[in-house]
């Protein structure tokens, strides 16, 4: 896979994805290791996302490499009116890979295609985020041993939630069935279900928490934006039935996991946080070694 | 009066012609094919009556023959076109323009935030539906169907 760029989780193989994963854990055993030394990772964040940069460029120095690049577009060249294409090109020129994030869709493939360097894709707009699936893939086997044949409930935005979408596409490799918890307006796309339909996999659509969410292995909670509603007695009216509290849980199953991909802001109850079924901090620090396990695979170093 | 069978876009002897391109659309369909940039004799009529499609038009080449993946090219803005090869004033075959799985350079994607919005950057989309139809953005994965397709 070396020398390959990663933009969209359907661009690698399921044992492409495998084989990632299976390098993570070798990273989170020992995650300090020099095998980055003497390369050069460009950062492009062309809009601030503290958390994937954060944890890109944790990755990096774990991993002994050093990092150009800029956390926010107005302290870059782009202010001054440079085109990507122009970024791109000379940034390929200047590092030996490169990870963007990009608010204009679609950014990531474009910088992919006139790079001479391996690309990540740290987020394009509302479009795509593999690193983001790819820890979710990781934490979701790391919990429960497997990928196979798992309940997964998805809550909250499900209809402009990017991370849902990949997961639920990633996830339908390993004969997964799927439970939608939405409002009406936030409901997963008919686009998406018509792919799961002509896969054959079930999947079910509910309006609120019932006791169904004992059958779940994974509960993969978002959060659901006022901005999102073009009526705000809409949001009023949903925003506290998508709340999950420690007392939901009672019923559920031992291996059941909750996830989110964070920031968390009311969905998950504080009072979740303390129970060991709660993952999303360690969720997080999973992306460390994912990224680092990404990093290496595509430029070939593993 | 007897009525002459005239034509109102004068026979060629070698070469193609295409017919039933929707009128509105036959400067498209001149754009995408090159038409401006080459050599050859062409001869157009547009506004022509058309039982199917209301308003027609057609163009014929002269001495220029198109390959399948070049005239296909045209499915987006003349999905009903009707090819005739002529040799010595004969049409000697029929071909009718297939929807290509991939189409490169022609539409223009809807999402208005996908970067071939914002730069420039040649369009590519693969297609999803022939039936009505559906581009998939190359870039941002979005889908373009036929009612929001716009011709570059």
């Amino acid at each position: 896979m070396k020398n390959r760029s990663l933009v969209s989780i359907d661009d690698f193989s399921t044992k492409e994805i495998i084989n990632i994963l299976d390098l993570a854990e070798e990273f989170e055993k020992q995650p300090v290791r020099k095998l980055l030394e003497g390369k050069v990772i460009a950062t492009l964040f062309f809009e601030p996302s503290t958390r994937t940069r954060l944890s890109f460029e944790s990755a990096i120095n774990r991993l002994g490499g050093k990092i150009v690049g800029f956390s926010d577009s107005s302290s870059s060249s782009v202010s001054k009116g440079e085109t990507l294409h122009d970024t791109i090109k000379m940034v390929s020129s200047y590092s030996d890979l490169i990870v963007i994030r990009h608010p204009v869709e679609g950014s990531a493939r474009f910088a992919s295609e006139i790079s001479t360097v391996p690309v990540i894709n740290a987020g394009d707009g509302a479009n795509q985020h593999p690193t983001q699936t790819m820890l979710d893939l990781y934490s979701i086997r790391k919990t429960q041993g497997t990928l196979n044949n798992l309940n997964i409930f998805m809550v909250g935005d499900l209809k402009y939630g990017r991370t849902v979408h990949s997961l639920m596409m990633a996830m339908s490799r390993w004969n997964a069935t799927f439970n939608f918890i939405a409002p009406e307006e936030l409901k997963m796309p008919d686009e998406f279900k018509l792919y799961l339909d002509n896969l054959g996999l079930k999947y079910y659509e509910h309006s609120d928490f019932t006791d169904i969410i004992s059958k779940a292995d994974i509960i993969y909670m978002t959060r659901v934006q006022k901005e999102r509603f073009s009526d705000p007695m809409e949001y009023e009216k949903v925003k506290n039935v998508y709340v999950l509290r420690n007392s939901m849980l009672k019923n559920t199953k031992s291996n059941m996991r909750i996830l989110h991909p964070l920031p968390r802001v009311n969905e998950i109850h504080t009072d979740v946080d303390a129970n060991p079924k709660a993952y999303y901090f360690e969720q997080a620090l999973n992306g460390v070694f994912t990224r680092q396990a990404i990093l290496c695979t595509l430029l070939g170093i593993k | 009066m007897k009525e002459a069978k005239q034509m109102v876009v004068s026979a060629i002897q070698n070469g193609t012609v295409i017919d039933h391109i929707p009128a509105k659309n036959l400067f498209k369909v001149i754009q995408i094919l090159g038409l401006d940039r080459i050599d050859s004799q062409i001869t157009f009529g547009t506004n022509l009556e058309s039982k199917k499609l209301g308003k027609k038009a057609i163009i014929k080449i002269s001495g220029k023959f198109f390959a399948d993946a070049d005239i296909n090219r045209i499915a987006l803005v003349a999905p009903d076109a009707k090819l005739n090869i002529i040799k010595d004033y004969e049409v000697v075959e029929k071909k009718v323009v297939e929807v290509p799985d991939n189409i490169v350079g022609i539409a223009k994607c809807v999402n208005p935030k996908c970067i071939t919005n914002f730069e420039q950057v040649t369009t590519r989309f693969k297609v999803v539906s022939k039936k009505n139809v559906a581009l998939k953005c190359h870039y941002c994965e979005k889908i373009t169907n036929q009612e929001n397709m716009q011709i570059i």
